[in-house]
């Protein structure tokens, strides 16, 4: 009998399964529901296992891709995982929230004709089998005896702190919050990242040695030099972007106007949304505008409406090309009924008798030559003002550096941003022994930017534990 | 988890609780607040410290029982715990030799004031004080103030002790008698810190103010805090809570310490109606 090769059977890139939009948008749970097993196998079975596979080339964390997607069509899921955690510490969470459009599934091979592999939605697959099956076998390096103060317990905090301990040294983080995370947990909702899911990601950690220490504000109840002085070898400054900016417009400090930073902090971290099961209040009314186009401005928009807002728009003085969120997160979001008032800013809010917000002048927008950041620039329409007729307005216009840090260690160099300076490629700052990465060195960015900075500096710290 | 070491009633519905936090204690200065949150379903609520303990690792909070949060708060005892417990937050008090300081209290703004007073009359400041409540049952640390200070005034709404009338009109009697001021200090509600305020404008009296505004987390992180000084906005957790008295934009202090009226009763019906909630056990 002759051997019949059969010709491997093409198949498209999986579409990931979601809540219907009308469902969803009543409710807080995820809205993308996650592959089922054949499916992961499907969309596995697609990859080409490249000699040169680009798309590692594309990953903030250096994650061996083809290795753990070759491991899930042989339904090696532990190891898959494995190979995974062998860099990234936080899989399920990568696998939520990372721009992988931009990263890894960028430059796949497969997407210059079709589309790529869906690396971000294998890698959740995995990390979700993981959280429900896996068995994460700690591993035990020899203790070094050296200790670092990690401070912040966002994204760049936690890689930073379970690369460390790997590696045998002992970690302290401190988190100024009530419960660790950071961004992952005041800010993204629980409809796009569920809190469980991160407490998951963070107890892994903590089984690996790294202690947690909530409710410590650094910069005020100590010092980055009271911690050096006091026992630790080292520390890694990763506070984040944790100072809104607002527009500095009239009316701006009415009842009724948040920034991003508020409105999100009291839904998700302080679970407002379950009021007054849960104590904190949120007020929304019928109306809601925010303004900006980022990640953070769909997921304030989007809240809105499952809180039960009749209209939501997005205020953009762009247009829709240059809107920085994900592609997903803005199909989402019009999914759900968010409007877009593109090319459109507010100058003014106004308010009613009361103090509260009634209505939000905004003048419109036309695009001209490309500014500084290569997108074309905005420039108002003379006279083409006119009245939004709204009840709540948020601010999603970007996060500052915190200061609180920068303020208290006087030796710590920052830029005419409020940044602190740190060296690329070891987060290396002005001041011997200190290390800093992610939004409060860079700016507000991405949660796999914060956690590759973190591991760089993970390694440059153990570097400097090592040989001085 | 934080441990209450001590409880007591100063006034009607103004209680005083001792909390063991050792780090906190050491470090706490004079102006500067805490944040806590008392239980898993609880919100964060701002205190300004009354005192603190660095020997006995205790901070002391004085709060008034004006909502769910403060209630419930109320109905702890000593030997019980709060969940969280964060600070020291804010700026403390910028403490120096001014000669003629009038320290102004009132309602439970006279617990924080006190810390304050106390750290100037160390500083070998001139310490006059007005401390002042609805009636003498309602008037707390008296013993307190007498104590740093030079000379203290008494005010009650009702008369019941001291001046009958507003702590306003025996500062006004202070300024009339010549003395010379280098410094006000008023705590106390909105309106009467307003009202100082306005009163030492036209002498020129620089007046420090202690905001207490609506925050979450208190870090510069939400700008829920945020306050009109000036021309600028400032938030009163990073940049605050005292503030030059002639440059805050009162009126909008004021509304937007309403901006969850309706919530706060709603929250407060719940905490009525036999629910689920723990001041009623």
């Amino acid at each position: 009998m002759s051997e019949v090769k059969v010709k491997k059977e093409k198949v498209s890139r999986q579409h990931m399964p979601v809540q219907d939009a009308q469902e969803r948008k009543k409710n807080f749970n995820e809205v993308a529901t996650g592959y089922s097993e054949d499916q992961a196998l499907l969309e596995a079975s697609r990859c080409l296992d490249c000699k040169k596979p680009l798309c590692v080339d594309g990953c903030p964390v250096d994650v061996d891709i083809p290795a753990f997607v070759k491991l899930i069509t042989q339904r090696e899921y532990q190891k898959a995982i494995d190979k995974i955690k062998e860099k990234n510490n936080l899989p399920a969470i990568c696998g939520r929230v990372c721009p992988q459009e931009s990263q890894c599934e960028k430059l796949c091979i497969l997407g210059k004709k079709a589309e790529p592999v869906a690396i971000g939605r294998l890698e959740r697959f995995v990390a979700d089998w993981d959280l429900e099956k896996g068995q994460y076998r700690a591993e035990k390096a020899l203790e070094s005896g050296k200790r670092v103060a990690i401070v912040g317990s966002g994204p760049s905090g936690l890689t930073a702190a379970a690369d460390l301990a790997k590696l045998g040294h002992q970690v302290t983080v401190m988190e100024a919050l009530h419960i660790p995370g950071g961004v992952l947990v005041y800010g993204i909702p629980e409809f796009r990242l569920p809190k469980s899911i991160v407490q998951h990601e963070i107890r892994n950690i903590q089984e690996i040695g790294v202690e947690i220490a909530c409710n410590t504000v650094v910069g005020k109840i100590n010092t980055v030099d009271e911690l050096l002085n006091n026992g630790y070898d080292a520390a890694f400054i990763g506070t984040g972007a944790g100072l809104p900016y607002f527009m500095d417009i009239p009316g701006e400090n009415l009842n009724g106007v948040y920034s991003a930073n508020e409105f999100l902090t009291r839904v998700n971290l302080m679970k407002a949304y379950r009021f007054p099961e849960y104590l904190t209040p949120i007020r929304i009314g019928k109306r809601v505008a925010v303004i900006g186009a980022g990640n953070v401005a769909m997921d304030s928009a989007r809240t809105p409406l499952r809180l039960g807002a009749e209209e939501s728009y997005i205020v953009y003085r762009r247009s829709e090309k240059e809107m920085p969120a994900r592609l997903e997160e803005i199909e989402h979001a019009r999914e759900e009924g968010v409007q877009f008032k593109l090319l459109t800013s507010p100058v003014e809010i106004i308010g009613d008798e009361n103090g509260w917000v009634k209505g939000m002048i905004c003048q419109q927008y036309e695009l001209g030559e490309p500014d500084d950041s290569g997108r074309r620039r905005p420039i108002p329409i003379k006279g083409s003002e006119y009245e939004l007729e709204v009840d709540t307005v948020i601010m999603a216009i970007g996060q500052g550096p915190n200061p609180l840090v920068p303020q208290t260690t006087p030796d710590l160099r920052i830029n005419s941003h409020g940044n602190i300076v740190a060296e690329d490629a070891t987060g290396q700052t002005s001041k011997a022994g200190v290390f800093a990465g992610g939004d409060i060195v860079t700016g507000a960015a991405t949660v796999i930017q914060a956690m590759g900075a973190g591991k760089k500096a993970a390694r440059a710290i153990h570097e400097y534990l090592t040989n001085g | 988890m934080f441990k209450i070491t001590k409880k007591m009633t100063l006034a009607q519905s103004i209680k005083l609780i001792e909390v063991l936090a050792p780090q906190l204690a050491s470090k706490a200065q004079p102006g500067q607040f805490i944040i806590l949150r008392i239980d898993e379903n609880g919100e964060r609520i701002p205190l300004t410290l009354a005192d603190c303990d660095g020997q006995e690792g205790t901070i002391t909070l004085i709060y008034q029982e004006v909502g769910r949060t403060t209630l419930e708060l109320g109905r702890l005892e000593s030997g019980d715990y709060i969940l969280d417990l964060v600070g020291p937050l804010g700026k403390p008090s910028e403490i120096e030799r001014y000669g003629t300081v009038v320290c102004v209290g009132g309602g439970v703004g006279v617990a924080p004031i006190y810390p304050i007073t106390r750290a100037l009359a160390n500083a070998e400041n001139n310490i006059i004080s007005v401390i002042g409540a609805r009636s003498n049952k309602h008037l707390i640390l008296a013993e307190e103030m007498q104590r740093v200070s030079e000379k203290l005034h008494i005010a009650t709404d009702d008369g019941s002790l001291g001046h009958k009338g507003f702590v306003t009109d025996i500062l006004q009697q202070i300024v009339d008698s010549g003395v010379q001021i280098d410094l006000v200090v008023a705590i106390g509600p909105l309106v009467m810190m307003k009202a100082v305020s306005e009163l030492t404008r036209p002498y020129n009296i620089k007046t420090v103010v202690s905001l207490n505004p609506i925050m979450v987390d208190g870090t510069g992180m939400c700008g829920a805090c945020r306050v009109a000084v000036g021309q600028e906005t400032k938030f009163a957790c990073v940049d605050g809570p005292e503030f030059d008295g002639h440059q805050v934009n009162w009126s909008v202090a004021e509304t937007r310490a309403r901006m969850f009226a309706d919530e706060e009763q709603l929250a407060m019906k719940g905490c009525y109606s036999g629910g689920d909630c723990h001041c009623q056990k």
